[in-house]
């Protein structure tokens, strides 16, 4: 399968993020100024500080050329993948539910933390257990998720939320400690914590390399 | 600006002195205009010039084996193997930071970058080296907190990991902290690019931010002078950085560079375009023309001087063949970067600056740039210390070991760096094997090569208070220092950079101080074979109530052959032996238990058998290679006693120690717990492999590590011991820098 990492300028993750779905297909990169999705199977909105992350995280980024193509391929049912800034993004785009707000303490914080899986049975965790802790290391300044009670309840629900903070483990002040939401359909998640940190035992745990596998799995099961 | 200001003449308001001026006027043959003379001032600055430090700076060895680019480009670079260089400089950012904490540390950040991309590395690590006053003080904690805010706005937003660091709290910097960034980047050594300008005829491009008229003689009246009153007022001087403008330029230029559309390439810091273009012109041995009217202004009105010496952040120069323009072109546009050409190579030897067809500076390119007269120090040591006694912050009775070693985890200088470094991206770019709490040093992964999964080791580091108790040998130790870092992860050392931190060299205790520093580091490269491989000086760092402590930064780069082997400082598995190795002889003058108890600097420090040192990181280098050790950690701050609650905290296990025969109480005890000095290591493992190093030098097994959750147990003469539960230890290291963070 083949995975496309999108750049916008002020994206720092990308080349991680293509390195982590090198692990378990092909990747490429697509430029924030072309529509063309180069027929890649699925979607990856990386990390970094999109256009400066000025006006608001994720704000500008949404209305690039690129991002038309991408809200097109997930109305379709293409998965797509946010990580951190690339969650902004697809928050911002109206593709994902809620809003990520400035950490509770308003500082940048770098720290590997466990996440809870919460539904394993999805685009983006089937290999993953029900209940599982991941060990993924997390880095943001604006990562506290949000939604109005309505929303959040529906979103609860509906099994919406795939990533939890483990108890004690989040940093941000995220409501009800949600650290990754999917989509209605499922086809489109987003989470603050960075899986493509945690794919090689050399550089801290491979944990989040199952995020990868799983969008691998479901494109290659998708496709017999 | 007072009136006596005004009154004098303009050269002496820029800097010059009068002998100065008139050597100006002898090689321009006449009165500068002035154009001519903000740039003079500039470029015979002691930022630019190193006017009263280049002398010295010859005695430091700049060759080695490792060495592929030397002192003189924007960054130095060494061969790491695979046909890969690591280039890497650390500079200060000293006194912007000082007036304007924040966006001071963010350019420091900002420039550091741009020197290591101009060589056509990419960046792939930032480290930071900083000094304020002591923590009780309102100021130092709002420089804290502002500057390790601006590196982290600055290193996180463009993407490069900031992997380590080091940070310490001394009164004498509370009026002038020290802000110094260190870069390391990556490249083909085919790609190493170098900045003289060639080919007469060639187009000059000038890309990246608008020139504005920010930081403007940034060099010369602040960084080439003491801090004072009223410096509120110079804030004008420094620099904004915008770290978005810096992706995109960084991007940009080593997109450039891998198409190969550039002949050199420059950035601009100190001096603006002053010295970006002589520096290129100087090293090409040619003229340049630049047409400031055609540089892009954030504002208008700007005079051709303003143009010249802005400070300006976010912007290269560039040297690129007249066919090669609109490609160039092209891509500072894909870029979203501003860029002109505004000049071109000329075979005149001059530095021309043309406005609307007027030539409105003609200068001698080698005046500008070599004839800046150098000066002779007048080094004396001072007959009296030069510094107070520190404040005691511990009641001089309180001599009880048990209470000690919690105070001195709990002390500023010792304390947990956690607060400071998760400010930090430390994992962007995915190379980083140990994070800033695994080991002595960070190790980043290299590509991998035949199977092979290589890494380099960095650390910096440097006391100042040791160094103001003897400027020789504590600058020895700061380089053995990080030697130590190096060999603790298993990393031999291929180069190092350096940042002289220093007061006003035109006094001589300062002249001495500097000297002998000089005079310790050149010895220390030496006997360690590491050469400098570039650096930078920063003077005049004082303030109404004195100088800093002599402050030379060492930044060292090291490279080992399996990443996977990477040492740990923490002891991890419980029936480990553990053991104290090296040449360590613990003394109390100067230790971080001296300064808490108030007592004064000590006029010198004991001898260094650095032979001795090298051989034991050599070993112990080689042990961690071989995969032999569970564990090493080099003693440092605070003594063994601190070391070994480090190795504690670190690996989360407790460990029971033998002290026997050090006494059961008094000045001996507290000497060889928390005594300093350089050559001392706390290794754990199994007990043949540390055995086995027994042979080639001094090793003492002392103890044993033992279960998660068991204190830290020190036995002692007459069956007494210290003991002291991890999580008393775990709160009390927390707590220094948390409580001052907020």
């Amino acid at each position: 399968m083949r995975f496309g990492v999108l750049r916008f300028p002020g994206t720092c993750d990308e080349v991680d993020a293509q390195l982590a779905c090198e692990r378990v297909g092909e990747a490429v990169i697509l430029w924030h100024g072309d529509r063309d999705l180069q027929g890649v199977d699925a979607v990856v909105v990386p990390g970094g500080f999109s256009y400066g992350d000025y006006l608001r995280v994720g704000a500008i980024a949404r209305f690039a050329p690129v991002m038309e193509s991408v809200i097109a391929f997930a109305r379709e049912g293409g998965p797509v993948l946010g990580i951190c800034n690339g969650f902004q993004v697809l928050c911002e785009a109206g593709l994902l539910p809620g809003a990520l707000l400035p950490n509770k303490t308003l500082r940048f914080v770098c720290r590997q933390v466990d996440l809870v899986v919460e539904h394993a049975d999805t685009i983006f965790t089937n290999a993953c257990e029900q209940g599982e802790r991941l060990s993924i290391p997390a880095k943001h300044t604006t990562g506290c998720w949000y939604a109005p009670r309505e929303l959040h309840e529906q979103v609860e629900a509906s099994g919406q939320v795939l990533l939890r903070y483990a108890p004690g483990e989040s940093f941000n002040g995220s409501l009800a400690d949600v650290a990754g939401v999917r989509n209605e359909a499922g086809n489109v998640f987003g989470l603050m914590p960075h899986p493509e940190h945690a794919v090689d035992p050399l550089t801290g745990s491979t944990d989040g390399l199952k995020l990868f596998q799983s969008i691998a799995n479901h494109v290659g099961a998708a496709r017999v | 600006m007072s009136d006596t200001a005004t009154a004098q003449p303009p050269h002496r308001a820029l800097g010059l002195t009068d002998a100065e001026y008139g050597l100006i006027v002898e090689k321009l043959g006449r009165e500068p205009n002035a154009v001519e003379l903000s740039m003079f001032s500039l470029m015979w600055s002691e930022h630019c010039a190193y006017k009263h430090s280049k002398k010295l700076l010859r005695q430091l060895p700049t060759e080695g084996p490792y060495l592929l680019m030397g002192p003189g480009e924007n960054a130095g670079a060494v061969d790491v193997g695979g046909g890969l260089a690591i280039a890497f400089k650390v500079e200060s950012h000293n006194h912007p930071s000082a007036v304007e904490p924040f966006q001071g540390a963010a350019t420091g950040v900002g420039g550091i970058l741009r020197d290591v991309f101009a060589v056509g590395a990419r960046p792939i690590a930032v480290l930071d080296s900083l000094r304020f006053g002591e923590l009780d003080s309102a100021r130092s904690r709002y420089l804290l907190e502002h500057a390790v805010g601006g590196i982290g706005h600055y290193g996180n937003s463009i993407g490069v990991p900031t992997i380590g660091g080091e940070l310490y709290f001394e009164a004498p910097y509370e009026q002038n902290c020290l802000v110094n960034a260190m870069a390391l980047g990556i490249a083909r050594h085919e790609r190493l690019t170098r900045s003289a300008a060639t080919g007469p005829g060639n187009a000059l491009i000038l890309f990246g931010a608008l020139t504005g008229r920010d930081g403007i003689g940034g060099a010369s009246v602040l960084a080439s002078a003491e801090l004072g009153e009223g410096d509120a007022d110079k804030r004008p001087t420094v620099q904004i950085g915008d770290p978005f403008a810096e992706k995109k330029l960084m991007e940009c230029s080593l997109e450039l560079l891998d198409r190969e559309l550039l002949v050199s390439l420059q950035d601009l810091g100190a001096a603006g375009l002053t010295s970006s273009s002589s520096e290129m012109a100087s090293k090409g041995g040619l003229g340049l023309d630049i047409h400031v009217d055609r540089v892009p202004l954030r504002e208008p009105g700007m005079e051709p001087f303003e143009i010249m010496v802005s400070e300006s952040q976010e912007r290269m120069l560039c040297v690129v063949e007249p066919e090669r323009v609109d490609e160039v072109l092209a891509v500072c546009a894909k870029w979203e970067t501003t860029a002109t050409a505004i000049g071109e190579v000329t075979d005149s030897g001059r530095l021309r600056v043309l406005s609307g067809g007027d030539v409105v500076g003609d200068m001698p390119v080698e005046a500008l740039v070599d004839d800046c007269p150098l000066y002779d120090l007048a080094p004396e040591k001072p007959s009296a210390p030069i510094y107070p006694a520190p404040s005691p912050s511990l009641e001089s009775t309180d001599d009880d070991p048990a209470a000690l070693l919690p105070a001195l985890l709990a002390s500023a200088n010792v304390a947990d760096r956690r607060p400071v470094f998760e400010q930090y991206d430390c994992l962007v770019q995915s190379r980083t094997v140990r994070r800033p709490d695994d080991a002595d040093a960070a190790v980043l992964l290299l590509p991998e090569s035949d199977g092979a999964r290589p890494a380099i080791a960095v650390s910096i580091d440097g006391s100042g208070r040791r160094v103001a108790c003897d400027p020789y040998r504590g600058t020895i130790e700061a380089v053995l220092e990080c030697a130590a870092n190096l060999a603790c992860v298993g990393a031999e050392p291929l180069g190092l950079t350096n940042c002289l931190n220093f007061g006003n060299p035109e006094k001589p205790h300062i002249a001495w101080q500097l000297s002998e520093s000089v005079r310790g580091m050149a010895d220390a490269c030496r006997a360690l074979d590491v050469p400098v491989v570039g650096g930078n000086v920063s003077l005049y760092n004082e303030g109404p109530e004195g100088p800093i402590y002599p402050t030379p930064v060492v930044g060292m780069v090291g490279r080992l052959p399996d990443a996977a082997r990477a040492g740990r400082l923490g002891f991890s598995v419980a029936g480990d032996a553990i053991a104290f190795a090296g040449p360590f002889k613990p003394s109390l003058p100067g230790s971080e238990l001296a300064k808490l108890r108030g007592e004064p600097l000590p006029d010198g420090l004991p001898e260094i058998d650095v032979a001795a040192v090298r051989k034991a990181q050599e070993t112990i280098r080689d042990a961690v290679r071989r995969g032999e050790l569970r564990s090493a950690h080099d003693v440092a701050e605070g003594g063994l006693a601190v070391a070994l609650a480090e190795c504690c905290l670190g690996g989360g296990h407790g460990a029971r120690v033998d002290f026997r025969g050090a006494g059961s109480g008094g000045e001996r005890l507290l000497e060889t717990l928390f005594g300093e000095g350089p050559g001392g290591f706390v290794l754990s493992g199994s007990r043949p492999a540390l055995a086995a190093l027994a042979r080639a030098i001094r090793l003492t097994f002392v103890g044993e590590v033992v279960d998660p959750g068991e204190d830290l147990v020190l036995t002692l003469d007459g069956d007494a011991a210290l003991s002291w539960p991890l999580a008393e230890l775990r709160v009390a290291r927390a707590r220094g820098l948390a409580d001052a963070l907020g």
